[in-house]
C-alpha cells in the first residue's frame, strides 16, 4: 500500500464527508500491525490495566484468528482527536473504505446524546486515563504485591457491568441524614386541632436522623463498593472507580452497537460511491469488502440464527434515507439508542424484506414463531438491557457490615446461576472484608439465599 | 509498562508495539494461575489414576481455561432468538448450537467454548510440592557403605590443568602479592592456583522397593487400578530420597511371578490367595540379588485381605524373614467394595508383625480420594519407626 497515496485520500474522503453533512472532530490514523489489533480487540482500549481474565480472552482471540473466523480492519476511540487503528495488513482498497467508515463512527460519537453525555463524564481523553490507569495499577501492584491488586480487580471487573450511566461519575455519597418530614401546611383544620391539645400539636424541631445505606436499592455496585465497604483502602477504592470509569466509557459503544456500526457502514458505503477520484479497480475491491463487511450472518446457508449488527443497522439507515431524508436521519443518529432505534424505525415492511423472524430454542429444537413485530424488537433489545448484565443491587448494610444484595428476578424473568454468583461474591467478600449476601431465586421461583464466606 | 524511559535514543514511534506484548503477558498470568490451582488441586488430579504413565517422567493434566466469574441468569430451558432467512412460522429444525456446542457471547465479545489446556507437568515438581503441601516427611534412610567411588573438589595446587584454572582465587593471589591498589597487574605463574581433586567412596543411598501384588480372582479391576496408582505414588516419594532405586515386581495368586513393571499391571489371575508364596518369591529375590546392609529394602504389598486359612502360619513365618531384612513393610488392603478396615486375614499378619515392634504400617484403601492419607501413612509410619531404631 501506498502510504502517501493512503495519506492523500483520507484528506479527499473527509473533505467529502464534511460536504455530506458529517461532523466530527480531527481523527489520527495510524496503521499497526495484526498482533497489535487483536490486544485493542481484547482490552477495548490500546492500553488498558492487566488483569488475567484479558489472558484468556486473548487466546480465545487467537484461535478465532488461526481459524480464520474474523478479521479486524479498524478500531476507532472517540475522542478529540479520535483514534483510528487500521490494520497494516489492509490494502489501499480497504483502507480507502476504512477511512469512511471511520469517519461515519467519528460523526456519531461526536453527534450522539448518549455518547456525548457518557463523553462529558469521563472527558475526550480516555484513551489516555486508561494508560494512565494502567499505569497506576502497576504502580499498586509494585507496592502491595500482584495477590492483593489482583484479588481488586477479580471482583472490579466482575462487577463491570454494574454501573448506573444515569448517575454523575464523580457521584457525591448519599445524604447523611434523612430529609425532614415536610412541615403540615397550616390550615383551619389544624389550627383547630392544636387549638384543642396544645402538647400534641406542637411536635417540637424533629430530632435528625440517619439515613439507611444505601436510602433505596442501589445499582450502581462499582460505586457503591467503592464508597461504603467498611474497610476498604485507598488505592483499591481507586481501582473500583477506574474500572468504573472505563464501564462508563463502554456503555454507549455497547448500547449503540446497531445504530452506530449501520451508521459507519452506511456511510463508507455512500462516500464510496461519491469519491469519484477513486480508481475503478479500488473502487470495485472496496465493495467486495463492503459486502463481506454487511452480509447476513453466514450468507451461504439459507438460515441464520443470529443477525450481523452491520447489516441490520446498514439496511435500516439505508431505509431510514431513502423515506425521511438526510435531515431526519442526522437528528434519528443524533438522539436515539438501540433502543429507540429498533423500536421506532424496524417497521414490518423491513423485517419482512430482511426476512427477520424470531424462534424458540427448547430441547435442541428450533421453532419459528409467529411474526410478531414488538416481540421481534424485544427479542433483539433482550441482551442489551442493564449493559447486558442481571439486575443486581445492593439492598442494605447490616450494623456488623454484612453486605446484602438483591438480585430482581421479576426484572429479569428467572434466576440467576448459582455457581458462578457464588463465584462472584467470593471475589466480592475479599474487598468488602465482611460477609456479603445475595438473594435470587432457584429453578422452582424459591427465594433462595447465597453467602460468602 | 515503562519501557526505555531513560534511554537516550527516542523509539521508532512505528515500533513501540513490538516492545510488549499486553495480551501474552496477561496469557501467561492466566497459565501461572491455572498452575497455581493445579497445585492446590494436586492430590484430588493426580489420585485419578488415568493420568499415570509408565516411565515417563511427566504427566499431562488436561485443565480448562480458567473463568472470570460474572453475574450470570440461570440457563433458561427456551431461549428466544431473532434470526434471518427464509422460513415459515412453525418451521421445526434441529439446533445447530447443540450439536457444536457453540458458546453464547458475552458484551465484551468472549466466548464461552470447551478449549482445553494440556499442562506438561514434571513428576518431580508433582513430588516436591506434594511433600511440601502435605507435609510428609522425609525419610531416615540406611547408610551402608559402599565400593562405589566418586570424584571431589579438595583445595588448590600451583600445578594443574588450565581448564580447573580457578580464577576468582588465582586474581586473589595477585592481589596479595601486589598489594598496592592502583597500578594495572600482571600475573605471574607464582599466583595461578588450580582446583584439585579427590577420590571418595560414595555412601550408599540404594533401595530396593518391592511391589507384591495380589491378582487373585476376588481382586477387581478396580482394586488393582486403586493399587496401581497407590503404588506410583510411592515409587516418586522414594526416589526422592534414594539417587539409585530398583523396584521389583512382584504379582502372586496361588503362585509367585516377577513381572516387569508395563505388563505387572496387566496381570490379572484366578483362582485362590496363597500370600506365603509372593513372600518366598520376595525373600529368594532379596537374598539373590541385593544386600541388606547395604541396601534399603521396602515391601509394600497391596491385597483384599483374604489369604487362605491354610496359609496363616507360613505366611507370617515369611513376612517376619522379609521384616528382618527390610527397612520397611508396608500393607495397604484395597476393596473398592465392603470395607473390613483391616480385619482380615491378612490385615492380621501384618498387625502382629507391628505389635511384634516390626517397622510396618497398614492402611485400608477404599477410593482414589484415599490415596493421599495412604501415601502419608506409610510415610510418617516409616519415619516414626526409624527414629525408633
Amino acid at each position: 500500500m501506498s502510504e502517501a497515496l493512503w495519506k492523500d485520500y483520507i484528506e479527499r474522503i473527509e473533505a467529502l464527508a464534511a460536504r455530506s453533512g458529517l461532523s466530527f472532530h480531527p481523527v489520527e490514523f495510524e496503521a499497526v500491525p495484526d498482533s497489535f489489533m487483536m490486544e485493542i480487540a481484547v482490552y477495548g482500549l490500546p492500553v488498558r490495566m492487566p488483569h488475567w481474565s484479558f489472558g484468556v480472552r486473548y487466546i480465545y482471540q487467537l484461535i478465532q484468528r488461526h481459524m480464520g473466523h474474523s478479521r479486524l480492519f479498524e478500531v476507532v476511540f472517540p475522542g478529540n482527536p479520535g483514534h483510528a487503528y487500521l490494520a497494516s495488513g489492509n490494502g489501499l482498497a480497504e483502507n480507502v473504505l476504512v477511512t469512511a467508515h471511520v469517519l461515519g463512527h467519528a460523526d456519531f460519537s461526536r453527534n450522539n446524546l448518549l455518547f456525548q453525555r457518557c463523553q462529558a463524564q469521563v472527558s475526550e481523553h480516555i484513551v489516555e486515563h486508561a494508560a494512565n490507569h494502567a499505569r497506576q495499577i502497576q504502580q499498586a501492584i509494585e507496592t502491595h504485591g500482584l495477590e492483593r491488586v489482583e484479588a481488586v480487580l477479580d471482583a472490579a471487573l466482575a462487577l463491570e457491568q454494574h454501573i448506573d450511566v444515569d448517575q454523575s461519575l464523580r457521584r457525591s455519597r448519599y445524604p447523611e441524614y434523612a430529609e425532614p418530614a415536610k412541615a403540615i401546611a397550616d390550615d383551619q383544620f389544624r389550627r383547630r386541632f392544636a387549638a384543642l391539645e396544645p402538647a400534641a400539636g406542637a411536635a417540637g424541631p424533629e430530632a435528625k436522623r440517619r439515613a439507611p445505606v444505601p436510602p433505596h436499592p442501589e445499582r450502581d455496585l462499582l460505586w457503591f463498593v467503592a464508597q461504603y465497604a467498611p474497610e476498604m483502602e485507598s488505592w483499591e477504592r481507586d481501582i473500583f472507580l477506574a474500572v468504573r470509569e472505563e464501564s462508563f466509557y463502554f456503555y454507549p459503544v455497547f448500547a449503540t452497537q446497531i445504530m452506530n456500526e449501520g451508521w459507519a457502514s452506511y456511510w463508507h458505503a455512500r462516500l464510496l460511491r461519491e469519491a469519484d477520484f477513486i480508481p475503478q479497480q479500488a473502487y470495485v475491491d472496496a465493495i467486495k469488502c463492503h459486502s463481506d463487511v454487511v452480509r447476513p450472518v453466514a450468507a451461504d446457508s439459507q438460515v441464520a440464527l443470529g443477525l450481523n449488527p452491520y447489516h441490520l443497522g446498514f439496511s435500516m439507515w439505508e431505509k431510514i434515507v431513502e423515506r425521511q431524508g438526510l435531515e431526519a436521519a442526522l437528528a434519528i443518529r443524533a438522539q436515539d439508542d438501540d433502543f429507540a432505534f429498533i423500536r421506532n424505525h424496524l417497521t414490518r415492511e423491513l423485517a419482512d424484506e430482511l426476512e427477520l423472524f424470531r424462534y424458540s430454542a427448547r430441547d435442541g429444537q428450533i421453532r419459528v414463531l409467529e411474526p410478531d413485530l414488538s416481540a421481534l424488537h424485544e427479542v433483539i433489545l433482550a441482551p442489551k438491557y442493564n449493559f447486558g448484565a442481571p439486575t443486581v443491587m445492593a439492598k442494605h448494610i447490616r450494623s456488623d457490615g454484612t453486605l446484602e444484595l438483591v438480585h430482581d428476578h421479576s426484572l429479569d424473568g428467572r434466576g440467576l446461576d448459582l455457581e458462578r454468583s457464588r463465584k462472584v461474591l467470593d471475589y466480592l467478600q475479599r474487598i468488602w472484608r465482611r460477609p456479603v449476601l445475595l438473594t435470587t431465586v432457584n429453578q422452582a421461583g424459591l427465594v433462595l439465599e447465597l453467602s460468602a464466606p | 509498562m515503562s519501557t526505555q524511559t531513560d534511554s537516550h535514543q527516542p523509539l521508532d514511534p512505528a515500533k513501540w508495539y513490538d516492545l510488549f506484548s499486553r495480551g501474552a503477558r496477561d496469557w501467561l498470568r492466566h497459565d501461572e494461575k491455572v498452575r497455581d490451582s493445579v497445585r492446590r488441586h494436586l492430590p484430588q488430579i493426580v489420585a485419578g489414576g488415568d493420568l499415570i504413565t509408565g516411565g515417563a517422567r511427566t504427566v499431562r493434566v488436561p485443565m480448562k481455561m480458567l473463568e472470570h466469574y460474572h453475574f450470570r441468569l440461570r440457563k433458561a430451558e427456551e431461549n428466544q432468538g431473532a434470526g434471518q432467512g427464509k422460513v415459515k412460522p412453525g418451521d421445526v429444525f434441529a439446533d445447530p448450537s447443540q450439536a457444536e456446542g457453540s458458546g453464547e457471547k458475552g458484551p465484551g465479545g468472549r466466548e464461552e467454548g470447551e478449549v482445553q489446556l494440556l499442562l506438561e507437568l514434571k513428576i518431580d515438581d508433582i513430588v516436591d510440592w506434594l511433600w511440601e503441601e502435605m507435609q510428609l516427611p522425609n525419610l531416615k534412610t540406611r547408610v551402608g557403605p559402599s565400593e562405589e567411588t566418586e570424584w571431589v573438589r579438595e583445595g588448590w595446587d600451583r600445578r594443574g590443568a588450565r581448564s580447573r584454572l580457578d580464577r576468582r582465587r588465582s586474581f586473589k593471589e595477585l592481589v596479595k602479592r601486589r598489594g598496592a591498589p592502583g597500578a594495572i597487574p600482571t600475573f605471574t605463574d607464582e599466583d595461578l592456583r588450580y582446583r584439585q581433586l579427590a577420590r571418595r567412596r560414595k555412601p550408599a543411598v540404594r533401595a530396593a522397593v518391592f511391589f507384591l501384588l495380589d491378582v487373585s480372582g476376588s481382586m477387581s479391576d478396580r482394586d488393582r487400578k486403586l493399587a496401581k496408582t497407590f503404588f506410583f505414588w510411592t515409587v516418586q516419594g522414594l526416589r526422592r530420597e534414594y539417587r539409585s532405586l530398583e523396584t521389583i515386581f512382584v504379582a502372586h495368586t496361588t503362585e509367585a511371578w516377577e513381572f516387569a513393571e508395563p505388563e505387572f499391571f496387566q496381570v490379572s489371575g484366578s483362582g485362590g490367595t496363597v500370600a506365603s508364596t509372593g513372600f518366598a518369591k520376595v525373600n529368594e529375590i532379596i537374598h539373590e540379588r541385593y544386600n541388606p546392609a547395604t541396601c534399603n529394602v521396602y515391601l509394600f504389598y497391596a491385597s483384599d485381605g483374604d489369604n487362605s486359612m491354610s496359609d496363616t502360619a507360613e505366611a507370617r513365618e515369611g513376612l517376619a524373614a522379609i521384616a528382618a531384612d527390610a527397612c520397611f513393610t508396608g500393607y495397604v488392603e484395597v476393596s473398592s467394595g465392603l470395607s473390613r478396615q483391616l480385619d482380615t486375614e491378612t490385615g492380621r499378619l501384618f498387625a502382629e508383625l507391628g505389635a511384634a515392634g516390626g517397622a510396618t504400617g497398614s492402611y485400608a484403601l477404599n477410593d482414589y480420594e484415599d490415596i493421599w492419607s495412604a501415601v502419608r501413612h506409610f510415610f510418617s509410619a516409616e519415619s516414626r519407626t526409624a527414629e525408633g531404631a
